[in-house]
């Protein structure tokens, strides 16, 4: 056969396909790609956001999917490794050919796949905390939880209302331990803190009082603040109350989880933390336009999971509602229209807060998203 | 002043005692065949994780530890008898290879009979802190550093004093000699899987109210343990309890007196240090060429 006869006989086909395709396509899925920690070391970060995201999207799909059209969802275990989160965004591009990614559950696994969606075009909002995923700004990358600098500011607020002008911190050396501890000292001068003492531990310790006692013996410590994850704060907590420290203890919004309670016991009595409305729905005032949002996903977490949900989950559930209101506003997948919806995203009251996205803030929260609550009798009181 | 170092060398004890107790327990199966439990942490993890899941389901606390006992030793034989004993030909670098395999899949296993959650038991003995001269010192420490002697003293009289124990070593210097003599050195190598996850199972259960438990807590106690046991001198009881107190010691010294920075470096830095010198360890025996 002739090169021309190869010509029209491709386009003939082509022709044909499209016009079999054309009707098909406007009931094609709309794919939304994930990549989270289910397993692994943050698997208390992707665990509950990979029950969210299934089971948000199945419900969306019981309703009838989205503009028309059902949602699919492609999820994988990246096990917190970011070589792994870098592969797998890989494939959710070229091979799933996925319409929009949510996930990213550790700022390491984000930061491994941000380069890939930003060359290839692919909106991505990003579940984990470090300010460093939309600052400086980057054109398809969105985030949805609280940065560490704004519990960093929120403490400070908090110090500087009870006239503490003195504070200690002791910090996990690694991960977001070590990246809370950055963000502190950056935002520490704007509300006139000094740092007296600064320690250190490694994230699976089992004791700390060698490094308590120092901030014990330090002069002037009139506050102390705990960046950690999982079992060190409450590792802290406990070693904190042997030693009988008087000052006050801080810990971030890593630990607002009632499993933090329960690990550091009676320890935990009267630590004060930054925390999502999530945590405190409850006893949210009733003019509070987060509280019924919160209340309603609350209940439906623990219904389908016995368990409480978790701020992480709250992310996830806040991510997927965003991303495809967004996609609902743009009338089709078309990714460059549904990146400019996500960053009009506005007013959208969430369980992490009430988002404001521009083109300059691609998290939209301010500091009114944290409150700042006690622990009280076992419970997060609301106290700000 | 001095109630600082105190302080110091009570946070030490504490992390050196758990460390001591995860190393002991390399000790039987080292002896029995010079392998080396990569599986060992993972046998902590377990005993940790049945006793406080056991308690949590309302089994009181000493007949939910003799269980979790059990469970953990019915675990190291079965890992004896379907990954190691096939295999009982092979080289022992292949042998360790393969624990190390067996510890990600009872960690895999872990978290799928368990969860991905951190639990935590109460302390045996209440948690109201001794005052000693100004530094406080809790009741839970003086439980692990007890069963850490407890331990100790068992081992040496079951390597010494028994025929089970005499049967093991005597496997460890030549398998086929043994063999020879009468010994089965099968079974022994048997024992001794199930031997070492009891010692882990009780390891985990003391430290569990001072380190709480989550399905990987294993690998940390694991590598840590095995540290203090290699200081001290693989195989020597007392070897991998001095050498858990040095490694403990020293941490929470440079973390009191230079910097919590250096804190693990210089863990390391003495761990190096030893092993230039002395590389079967401190207590270890002299090794002898065999030709």
């Amino acid at each position: 056969m002739s090169m021309q006869a190869w010509k029209i006989l491709a386009s003939a086909a082509a022709v044909a396909f499209t016009a079999a395709a054309g009707p098909a396509l406007a009931a094609d899925p709309i794919k939304i790609g994930s990549f989270l920690s289910a397993t692994g070391p943050a698997s208390f970060l992707g665990d509950p956001e990979k029950k969210v995201l299934e089971k948000y999207v199945a419900e969306y799909n019981k309703a009838g999917g989205v503009a028309g059209r059902k949602i699919e969802l492609v999820l994988y275990d990246d096990a917190g490794a970011a070589d792994k989160a870098s592969s797998f965004v890989k494939r959710l591009i070229e091979n799933d050919k996925v319409d929009l990614i949510i996930g990213g559950s550790t700022t390491g696994t984000t930061m491994a796949a941000v380069p890939l969606v930003e060359a290839a075009g692919m909106p991505f909002v990003s579940l984990a905390g470090a300010v460093v995923i939309v600052e400086p700004v980057k054109k398809w990358v969105f985030k949805t939880p609280h940065t560490d600098r704004m519990a960093a500011e929120k403490i400070f607020a908090d110090m500087k209302k009870k006239g503490i002008t003195k504070y200690a911190m002791i910090s996990e050396n690694a991960g977001f331990g070590k990246s809370g501890h950055d963000e502190t000292l950056k935002v520490q001068a704007n509300y006139g803190m000094t740092l007296v003492a600064d320690e250190t531990y490694a994230p699976k310790d089992p004791d700390v009082t060698a490094q308590l006692t120092k901030i014990k013996n330090t002069a002037g410590v009139q506050a102390v603040i705990n960046w950690g994850f999982g079992q060190s704060p409450a590792v802290v907590t406990k070693n904190y109350k042997q030693l009988g420290v008087a000052a006050p203890l801080y810990q971030s919004h890593g630990v607002a989880s009632k499993d933090y309670i329960k690990l550091a016991g009676d320890a935990s009595e009267g630590v004060r933390l930054p925390a999502a409305g999530l945590v405190v729905a409850d006893q949210l005032p009733a003019t509070d336009m987060q509280k019924a949002v919160c209340a309603k996903f609350q209940k439906e977490y623990q219904a389908d999971f016995k368990a409480e949900a978790s701020t992480f989950a709250g992310h996830a559930f806040d991510g997927l509602q965003m991303a495809l209101a967004a996609i609902s506003r743009a009338g089709s997948t078309d990714k460059a229209k549904v990146r400019d919806e996500i960053e009009k995203t506005s007013g959208y009251i969430g369980t992490g807060g009430t988002v404001h996205m521009s083109a300059t803030d691609h998290m939209g929260l301010n500091l009114s998203a944290f409150h700042m609550v006690e622990i009280k009798k076992g419970d997060f009181a609301l106290s700000d | 002043m001095l109630s600082a170092f105190l302080q110091f060398l009570i946070s030490g004890v504490t992390v050196g005692a758990i460390y001591a107790l995860c190393g002991l327990g390399f000790s039987i199966i080292y002896n029995a065949s010079h392998v080396i439990n990569f599986a060992q942490g993972e046998f902590i993890m377990i005993g940790a994780m049945t006793a406080v899941s056991l308690v949590e389901a309302g089994v009181p606390m000493p007949l939910a530890i003799l269980l979790a006992i059990l469970v953990t030793m019915a675990v190291g034989v079965l890992l004896e008898k379907l990954a190691v004993e096939p295999a009982r030909k092979a080289s022992v670098t292949t042998l360790i290879i393969i624990t190390i395999g067996a510890s990600i899949f009872l960690r895999g296993l872990a978290q799928e009979v368990w969860d991905k959650n951190f639990h935590k038991m109460d302390p045996f003995s209440g948690d109201t802190p001794i005052n000693l001269f100004g530094a406080v010192l809790m009741p839970q420490t003086l439980w692990v550093l007890g069963t850490a002697l407890l331990v100790i003293l068992l081992l040496a009289w079951f390597f010494n004093r028994t025929l089970e124990g005499k049967a093991m070593l005597a496997t460890s210097f030549n398998p086929l000699a043994a063999q020879l003599m009468g010994i089965n050195t099968k079974r022994v190598l048997m024992l001794s899987f199930g031997l070492s996850a009891a010692l882990g199972a009780v390891g985990g259960i003391v430290i569990t109210p001072i380190t709480f438990t989550a399905y990987d807590n294993g690998i940390m106690l694991g590598l840590k343990g095995f540290s203090a046991a290699v200081l001290g001198g693989l195989g020597n009881g007392f070897g991998a309890v001095a050498g858990g107190l040095i490694v403990g010691i020293a941490e929470a010294m440079a973390a009191g007196y230079l910097s919590s920075a250096y804190k693990d470096a210089v863990a390391f830095v003495i761990i190096l240090l030893v092993l230039v010198f002395l590389p079967n360890g401190l207590f270890g025996r002299k090794g002898t060429e065999r030709v």
